[in-house]
């Protein structure tokens, strides 16, 4: 198993990657968690209010009831699950646009680009804001995350566009072209093996910026704040004056499960990407 | 008196990525002698190991390359420096351009792209000497790159404004502006034509004649070093393998390989064909046993393969390290 | 109108570009009023020399319709290469036309198995119906080139030394069966002790395979070796073409006897001629731009003609030369010491 080794082979030769390892198994944890939970995250004051962290409730309990150590897992879950539908689609996107304006140039190029761009300029979170405003109600976090997979492709489209212009140049592209290869199977066979390694670090980077987005948006209450997210986490802490009152902990679990997230997330990018660097995996295979 | 003596140099690179080692013994084994006064060629294949050579000899040793054993060492007739454990202080400061400087390939590295080629001589200058005088300062230029035959205004052009050959000899006017005992060539024209070829060795050439010092030409180029060169070192696989005074080497080489190369060069006016050797050059990290070249060898024999032939003098100044000489079969 | 006879007719092809914005913009004459033929009949190794900045490069993209020229025709077997258009027409020319590229270690993918390009070659041109039957013309190929298929197989490139990959670049051309193979530079980045065996590849393709090479290089002594006849290029121009025992042994034009006096010989004992001082141009863009000749800068026969209009095409004997000093005016001039130097 070609995956099993090479995640051995990072736990012990990559400290960044024996980090990462370890947050995310925590998340993961929590994630698999929610799905023995002794309390439905949708039913409120279910157990005492406001009692701090305690061996019966590690994060202790919130003003609504609601334990939150395992409402967290909830909240990560649906986090996490956010940032894959939003990544998955954005970079189908980004992948097809990036490669054929790379390859194909001319006017195709210039149209996509054009479009890229308008994309790019567009004032991301008033546009947000007010689709928030004209969905609510509807807006769950997976349609939350089909919004953000539209608008979180533009910049790795051209990233991936100006690598494949690079590639188109080199002359194995050419020994491809006089091979009689159809340009469909050029882009697949010649220039996504480099392109992967770009959308294998974008997808996770993409992950944080709609996890971020989420959070963003739930504190402004423009959400589905019934679905349990570590956005919508932060709103009812925020609703109920936690800090004020005193609640901390219902802040700061939300918190620290963000930052072991974010952080496990840019590790795990780090680690991974020197790994599929195509020059990292010419070495290993001793060149 | 020797200007610069190698003795039993070894220097591989080590590497490890992600539990994978590999160790590629570049120079494994090299001794040779630099003197006053002369122009001593290097040739030898790519990744035969003549880049690592100039790497170490001029003290710029960084991981994953490592001088494992022998010496290398400086002697300027006043004071003998080690240069395999200078410090790189002691080597900006007292030897480089005053006593070595280089002559690179692309000579780009050296002249600053944002500022104009007086400037770089003036940079140059201040940090080794320093300038009392700018106006006396650029009148001291001139008067060096005229006598190199460049023309003045080259000073105030950037560097991409000249053609490649232009800045190949700007970087040798960089070079001798201290009047350094030994320059250090390496592949100073690969990426030129040869027209341009012709003009840059030539004036490297004439510096040497006027200037007495040494030049060490390092180059691929087999029939650069007969125009050249007054002794060339032959390298293979990291290993010397014959060495001699020009004009010898061209007329009765002894080892096969050397053999080889100087009979397959293309020369205008001559049809008859000219063969490769069979194989390729050895991965340095995997070397053949014994002799290294004896997979390839058309002459090999069976000592060949699990002995290491050891260098013998032939003549006075020829010597050659390989079996069949040893053993008076040639 | 081409002449059917021919392989290749490049009929008076010029290649400008455009440098720079609308504004200030520069026009660099990359390839001017170049004409050349190739024979159907009896192949050939035609050798296009020159410079960097010679238009060599963008000569041999136009010969493969990788590009196409400002002014003039380029005819392949009678057909004009501007005017394919369908996928399936510039398919069956590349079919007939097939590269071989400068650098080993640039010419397949890095990350890629460099059979995988042989077998897309065979199946792809319809040499071969299946993986089956391409293995068996892959590996024929590479017998050609004195390779196999089973050294190769599974090979990525960097586990294969540049004459290697070179060789197994050649076969890759040669399996669609084409009548020309251009080669642009394909051993300058080749070991000496592997140069030859490519060289003499060439060789073998003509007399056996009756394949034509066109074989683009600065190297006068590989070409000398291999070619036929050779066509010598300075900033776009062809100065001088002709058999290649005539242009290079006595080179008439004042730039092939600067190029051939330039070029090292391995014989120590005439070193000291080889270094004797030459001239050399400050800046490299001097020459495009120069109205004449494009040699008029550094000719030390330069006559006021020369910076006044282009040279014509003179023909002596089999060889055109592109210089005033072979007009019939000057021929006339009997003695004229120009050209008892140029004969010498």
């Amino acid at each position: 198993m070609t995956i099993l080794r090479i995640i051995r082979d990072l736990l012990k030769y990559d400290s960044r990657f024996r980090l990462a390892f370890i947050f995310l198994s925590t998340i993961l944890i929590m994630m698999l968690l929610s799905l023995v939970s002794p309390y439905n995250p949708n039913k409120t004051f279910v157990v005492a209010m406001d009692t701090p962290p305690s061996l019966e409730h590690p994060f202790g309990t919130s003003s609504r009831g609601q334990d939150i150590f395992w409402w967290m897992t909830f909240a990560v879950r649906n986090s996490f699950l956010l940032g894959m539908v939003t990544a998955a689609l954005s970079r189908v996107i980004a992948i097809i646009v990036g490669l054929i304006a790379g390859y194909e140039g001319g006017w195709l190029d210039k149209v996509l680009m054009a479009i890229n761009d308008s994309f790019v300029v567009m004032p991301l979170l008033p546009i947000l804001i007010l689709l928030g405003f004209l969905l609510r109600g509807k807006m769950n976090f997976f349609t939350l995350g089909l919004i953000l997979g539209v608008f979180g492709w533009p910049w790795d489209a051209r990233l991936i566009r100006s690598q494949v212009l690079s590639l188109k140049e080199r002359a194995f592209t050419r020994t491809a072209v006089y091979s009689g290869t159809h340009p469909f199977w050029i882009t697949i066979h010649e220039h996504l093996p480099f392109v992967l390694p770009i959308v294998f670090a974008t997808t996770i980077n993409n992950m944080l910026w709609s996890i971020g987005m989420e959070v963003t948006l739930s504190v402004l209450g423009l959400s589905d704040v019934s679905t349990p997210t570590i956005g919508t986490a932060l709103f009812w802490a925020n609703q109920h004056g936690a800090l004020v009152a005193g609640v901390w902990w219902w802040i700061a679990a939300p918190t620290l499960i963000a930052i072991i997230l974010f952080l496990g997330l840019y590790l795990l990018f780090s680690s991974i990407n020197e790994y599929i660097d195509p020059r990292t995996r010419l070495r290993l295979i001793g060149g | 008196m020797a200007i610069l003596s190698v003795r039993d140099l070894r220097a591989y690179y080590r590497t490890e990525a992600y539990g994978i080692s590999r160790t590629v013994h570049a120079v494994d084994g090299v001794s040779f002698d630099l003197h006053p006064d002369e122009i001593y060629g290097v040739a030898g294949e790519s990744s035969c190991g003549k880049s690592t050579l100039i790497k170490v000899i001029s003290g710029n040793v960084k991981p994953p390359l490592k001088a494992y054993s022998g010496s290398v060492e400086y002697d300027n007739g006043l004071q003998k420096v080690d240069m395999l454990t200078i410090s790189p202080e002691e080597m900006r400061r007292n030897i480089r351009w005053k006593e070595i400087s280089y002559v690179m390939q692309g000579s780009m590295s050296v002249l600053n792209p944002v500022r104009k080629i007086i400037k770089t001589f003036e940079d140059i200058v201040e940090s080794h000497r320093g300038i009392q005088d700018k106006k006396v300062f650029r009148e001291q230029v001139e008067a060096h790159i005229n006598r190199l035959g460049l023309p003045t205004d080259v000073l105030n052009a950037y560097p991409h404004q000249l053609s490649g050959g232009m800045r190949q000899r700007v970087a040798i006017a960089l070079a001798t502006m201290f009047q350094p005992r030994l320059i250090i060539a390496d592949e100073p024209t690969t990426a030129l034509d040869v027209v341009v070829q012709r003009g840059v060795l030539q004036m490297l050439k004439e510096i040497q004649a006027e200037s007495k010092n040494t030049v060490l030409l390092v180059t691929h180029d087999m029939a650069v070093h007969a125009n050249v060169a007054d002794r060339v070192m032959i390298m293979y696989a990291g290993r010397i393998v014959e060495e001699a005074p020009t004009k010898t080497i061209f007329k009765s080489p002894l080892h096969p390989y050397t053999k080889h190369l100087i009979s397959s060069l293309p020369m205008i006016g001559v049809r008859t064909t000219k063969t490769s050797l069979r194989g390729s050059p050895p991965n340095l990290a995997n070397p053949p046993s014994g002799c290294r070249f004896h997979p390839r060898c058309p002459l090999a024999m069976e000592v060949c393969r699990t002995e290491i032939p050891e260098m013998v003098d032939v003549e006075s100044r020829h010597r050659v390290a390989c079996h069949l000489v040893k053993g008076g079969a040639l | 109108m081409s002449v059917d006879g021919n392989l290749f007719d490049v009929q008076n092809v010029s290649v400008v570009f455009q440098i720079g914005g609308l504004l200030g913009g520069v026009k660099l004459v990359a390839v001017n009023d170049v004409s050349f033929t190739l024979s159907r009949e009896k192949a050939e190794i035609f050798t296009i020399a020159g410079e960097s900045g010679s238009g060599k490069t963008t000569l041999s993209r136009l010969l493969l319709g990788d590009l196409h020229p400002t002014s003039g025709k380029v005819f392949f077997e009678g057909r004009d290469l501007s005017e394919f258009r369908s996928r399936a027409e510039l398919k069956s020319f590349i079919k007939k036309v097939q590269p071989v590229f400068q650098n080993p270690f640039e010419t397949f993918n890095p990350l890629r198995r460099v059979e995988a390009y042989l077998f897309d070659t065979a199946i792809n041109f319809g040499v071969a119906n299946n993986v089956k039957e391409a293995a068996m013309v892959v590996d024929h190929a590479l017998q050609q080139v004195g390779l196999s298929l089973a050294e190769v197989s599974k090979r990525y490139p960097h586990e294969l030394s540049g004459g290697q990959i070179q060789r197994i670049s050649i076969a890759r051309a040669l399996i669609p069966r084409p009548r020309v193979i251009l080669a642009d530079e394909p051993v300058s980045m080749v070991d000496a002790s592997l140069r030859m065996e490519i060289v003499n590849l060439f060789r073998t393709l003509r007399d056996e395979e009756k394949v034509s090479v066109i074989y683009i290089t600065h190297d006068l002594a590989t070409a000398y070796y291999i070619s036929d006849r050779i066509a010598i290029m300075l900033r776009g121009n062809i100065v001088e073409a002709g058999p290649v025992e005539e242009v290079l042994e006595r080179p008439m034009h004042p730039y092939s006897q600067l190029l051939k006096e330039s070029v090292p010989e391995p014989e120590p004992e005439e070193k000291d001629a080889w270094v004797k001082h030459i001239s050399l141009g400050v800046t490299e863009v001097n020459e495009y731009n120069q109205v004449g000749c494009k040699f008029a800068g550094r000719c030390p026969h330069v006559m006021d003609v020369c910076r006044q209009a282009d040279p014509p095409n003179i023909s002596v004997g089999p060889r055109t030369v592109k210089c005033y000093l072979y007009t019939e005016q000057a021929r006339e001039a009997a003695g004229h010491p120009e050209m008892e130097e140029a004969r010498k």
